[in-house]
């Protein structure tokens, strides 16, 4: 038994929340030493649990992460007044953590009143990251502005603010001079320059600076020229009519810039300013030109003297050529993202196709994470790709056109995609599309043993497909599907399976009220949320597809910030004697035998 | 607890043991709810013995008005008012096949017995008889398919247009015994959240392209999302202003998505056409439900909508507000006075 300082100065060298939470199994006293040592916790799904039994547990937090939403909301397929308000979970930490530090935050609803909050409550804190989020205005960000004496980060990642001035920038005191990052890219508001060229003159730790889409490429080399030990820096628009006194400024820039290994932004380039980087680009690690909208000589160019590139984040501009090029020239590459530049059209202009990412496969070994958006796929590509690859940890692939097959044999895609979860071991992320039949869910649930994530749409042609993937990945923890033919039996087969997973998503499947309200009843450990918001939807019959339904575990039981469209099923104890629900049981018990509720041990740490 | 419910159908023998397993047995055993359990420990009686196959309340999956091959073909409905008699999750009658196939046969591992339901099922005219593999991209001439298909278009309609229940147990009703070769699937409509790509950066790219002369100018085509609020809802929802070409279908868009909210409501009578929606329309919706519907132009003012022709519009609007008629008084529409009048 070791005494209690010895395993607290272990336990500090436990950072990940799957080790600390396997360190809190052991015993009685490993979990109570634990509990009081933890410094992060991490909240995949904030409505798992209360934040009073978060408080309880872990009373010397410094550090909180959270996420709301279910991810398909980056899609507009939830509904606007779903939930994942932060506001509970700010008025509790407030009050029981003052010294807390970090708050990250995804897919949340925060409103400026949260801010406050934040901003008032807690003496040291530093870092603000929130992705994705939305629900507040630029008044938030002046509050937080004004009164984190020690603020170092200030991260908005993509979110909808309400932009209500610039001005909020102006309300860092003179004597704040703690940045280390700021990325304010997602607003659409012009800051006051000079407030910001003395902001970032004061600070001399910043090492990341996102600007947003307003300021203007002539203030870029005075910004650069201010903060030469910058590591990230985002762009503003970078265009303006082509003057040589504004292009040397911006080269001359950009070349004494030694520490600079990120780019972003390139909003509404002007090819001709794209070669002040070019002093950079061997420096770079990571590079995002998602927004510029230039074509592939431009794009070809840059890319060819980035040898150190590890992340390309890029339009479909960039082409087959532009890719091969990548594929020759960053050998270091591990993350590859290829965005659609116009996703709607029909006809396809761009000569992107399945080609540039076979040929970045082949040359860049160390590629481990792909997200790519194209208009036609081989079963062939894929198997190449797989084999080539078999590092792969991330493989989204989106065919625009949906239930597109195979563009050569004209056959589905079940076989590149299980040469894929074959092949790629330790596969962890998996986005598919194009036409797809149960036959590829069942190498996935034979192959994909460590597949933590699965995003679905428009595929499979059964219940059986669902339930390979549900019997069979042992890892998989989120499911997210959409407009796939799977319905009750194979769900309600697999009960037990939504214990051990955060959440499923089914949107526009085949999901009956009745089978939901029966999970929701038999299996207390879960949260069978029913999203449906047509008028009639209290008349519909039991049988009747439900629109959407979001399922996760949970310990803190249902919800009750839900809006009309939302019904946690299942829960009103009422329903299991009315004679809907009795008529449900029995008919359902009637063809599968006993349907007993699943009371496994809720040993699920935090 | 509920126990004695569930155990009816699997007779006396479950019934005692849900009755002594529900609250005592802590452990889950996982079925193969489509035939049997693989668990030698268990009971045979938690088998559904085929002699107790009451068809009329035997859980088959079809859709509704399906017949199935052992159904009777009286029971082969259209009416609604017949639907409630119909299987309680009826959905795709190939998984009908696999439903019968299994109770028939004893088998062990669950591999096996979907195998042998995909052979069965094969054989059974349903969706999934193996036409897949002649499908082409966006084929509807698989008439299998198809059934699929119109209810995926139904369900990825824009929002906005939402499918009711009765829609969708009719036309799937519809769609089911005929070839329907005139149900494309939603290949060339926007179906909602599809491709998966943020509404920023559809917005944004949209813009660009305008902006910048070596690209090729195409039709913008992008999805441009904008807020709708209404005084007094407690959220706001989005709207995708491409998915509609007029003012009539936004409006009766609308119409649905704040019905819940509202008692009075924008006025969905057709318009003479294209951006029409005219002065006496708008004037009668001030006077009479009580709601207007305004919107935020690129200059930060606000306008009553309908003002201005359909593409101008979209071109302009930034977002959307469904007000009281009394508050949007001064946004008459023409008016070249601009309103102060903000949420």
């Amino acid at each position: 038994m070791f005494p209690e300082e010895v395993l607290e100065h272990v336990f500090s060298f436990l950072n990940s929340h799957t080790d600390r939470n396997t360190a809190s199994l052991v015993c009685k006293s490993w979990y109570e030493m634990e509990r009081w040592c933890r410094k992060r916790v991490f909240i995949g799904n904030c409505y798992a649990v209360n934040p009073r039994v978060v408080i309880r547990r872990f009373p010397e937090v410094k550090s909180v992460e959270l996420k709301g939403k279910p991810h398909f909301a980056d899609f507009n397929l939830v509904p606007e007044g779903w939930g994942g308000y932060v506001y509970p979970w700010i008025v509790e930490i407030a009050r029981a953590y003052p010294w807390l530090e970090e708050i990250r935050l995804k897919r949340m609803v925060v409103t400026d009143e949260c801010l406050e909050i934040v901003a008032k409550s807690f003496r040291n804190f530093r870092v603000l990251v929130l992705e994705s989020c939305e629900g507040f205005s630029t008044d938030g960000l002046a509050a937080v502005a004004a009164n984190c004496r020690n603020l170092r980060v200030l991260d908005l990642r993509e979110c909808e603010v309400e932009e209500l001035s610039g001005h909020w920038l102006s309300h860092f005191p003179d004597s704040f001079t703690s940045l280390e990052s700021l990325n304010m890219a997602c607003l659409g508001s012009e800051v006051s320059f000079s407030a910001l060229e003395r902001l970032v003159a004061r600070s001399p730790n910043l090492k990341t600076l996102r600007l947003n889409r307003t300021v203007p490429i002539e203030k870029l080399s005075t910004l650069l020229q201010r903060a030469p030990q910058l590591v990230d820096f985002g762009t503003g628009a970078y265009s303006a009519e082509i003057r040589q006194d504004v292009y040397s400024r911006l080269a001359d820039a950009f070349s004494r810039s030694k520490n600079l290994k990120s780019l972003s932004g390139f909003w509404d380039v002007t090819p001709a300013y794209l070669p002040a980087i070019y002093s950079v680009c061997s420096q770079l690690t990571s590079l995002n030109l998602s927004y510029a909208a230039t074509r592939s000589p431009d794009l070809t160019k840059i890319v060819s003297q980035c040898y150190n590139l590890q992340r390309l984040v890029v339009l479909d501009y960039i082409e087959d050529t532009g890719l091969n090029t990548v594929s020759m020239s960053c050998k270091d590459l591990r993350e590859l993202v290829v965005f659609p530049s116009d996703p709607f059209v029909g006809e396809v202009d761009v000569l992107l196709t399945e080609q540039g990412l076979v040929s970045v496969s082949q040359g860049c070994s160390k590629l481990q994470s792909v997200l790519y958006f194209c208009h036609q796929m081989s079963n062939s590509a894929l198997i190449s790709i797989s084999k080539n690859r078999p590092n792969l940890t991330c493989f989204r692939l989106c065919i625009i056109e949906p239930r597109v097959p195979d563009y050569v044999t004209h056959e589905p895609l079940d076989v590149g995609f299980g040469s894929i979860v074959e092949n790629c071991k330790q596969l962890t992320r998996l986005s598919m599309s194009g036409l797809l039949t149960d036959r590829v869910f069942e190498y996935i649930g034979t192959h994909a043993k460590n597949l933590d994530m699965l995003s679905i749409a428009f595929a499979g042609d059964s219940d059986l497909g669902l339930h390979h993937v549900l019997s069979g990945c042992d890892s998989l923890r989120k499911l997210e599907i959409r407009d796939c033919p799977f319905g009750d039996k194979a769900l309600l087969a697999n009960a037990s399976k939504l214990e051990k997973m955060r959440s499923l998503w089914m949107s526009s499947c085949l999901v009956s009220f009745g089978a939901c309200k029966l999970l929701g009843q038999k299996m207390p450990g879960l949260n069978v949320e029913v999203i449906d918001e047509r008028e009639n939807v209290n008349s519909l019959p039991e049988y009747v597809p439900v629109e959407k339904v979001y399922i996760y575990r949970t310990v803190s039981g249902q919800r009750f910030d839900t809006p009309d469209f939302v019904r946690i099923m299942g829960k009103d104890k009422d329903d299991l004697f009315s004679d809907k629900g009795l008529k449900v049981a029995v008919l359902f018990c009637s063809n599968f035998g006993t349907f007993r509720p699943c009371c496994c041990t809720r040993s699920r740490s935090l | 607890m509920s126990s004695p419910l569930l155990g009816i159908e699997g007779g006396g023998q479950a019934n005692a043991s849900m009755e002594s397993g529900f609250p005592k047995n802590p452990t889950f055993t996982e079925r193969n709810y489509l035939g049997l359990s693989d668990c030698s420990s268990v009971d045979s009686s938690n088998v559904p013995s085929p002699c107790l196959n009451l068809k009329a309340t035997e859980l088959r999956l079809g859709l509704p008005g399906s017949q199935s091959p052992d159904r009777d073909p009286e029971s082969s409905l259209t009416s609604s008012e017949k639907l409630d008699e119909k299987p309680l999750f009826p959905l795709l009658p190939s998984i009908d096949g696999i439903c019968s196939s299994s109770t028939k046969t004893v088998v062990s591992g669950h591999k096996r017995i979907f195998t042998d339901a995909m052979d069965s099922c094969s054989e059974i005219k349903g969706l999934s008889d193996g036409s897949w593999l002649s499908a082409a991209s966006g084929s509807d001439s698989d008439p299998s398919k198809s059934v699929i298909q119109g209810k995926f278009s139904t369900n990825s309609n824009v929002k906005g247009n939402v499918s009711s229940g009765d829609q969708v147990a009719k036309g799937v009703t519809t769609n089911l015994n005929k070839v329907n070769a005139s149900n494309p699937p939603a290949a060339k409509a926007q179906v909602v959240g599809w491709p998966p790509v943020r509404s920023f950066r559809k917005n944004i790219l949209a813009t660009s392209s305008k902006n910048n002369d070596e690209v090729d100018k195409k039709p913008c085509s992008a999805a441009l999302f904008v807020k709708v609020s209404m005084d007094g809802a407690p959220y706001l929802r989005k709207v995708d202003l491409r998915g509609y070409s007029s003012y009539q279908q936004l409006s009766s868009a609308l119409e649905k998505m704040f019905t819940c909210f509202t008692i009075g409501q924008c006025g969905s009578q057709g318009g003479p056409g294209k951006g029409n929606l005219s002065e006496s329309k708008l004037r009668d919706l001030l006077h009479g439900s009580g709601y207007v519907l305004t919107y935020e132009d690129k200059d930060g003012d606000w306008m009553l909508v309908g003002d201005v022709p359909w593409d101008m519009f979209i071109g302009s609007c930034k977002r959307l507000k469904i007000m009281k008629g009394s508050d949007a008084i001064g946004l008459a529409p023409g008016a070249t006075e601009k309103s102060k009048n903000r949420s």
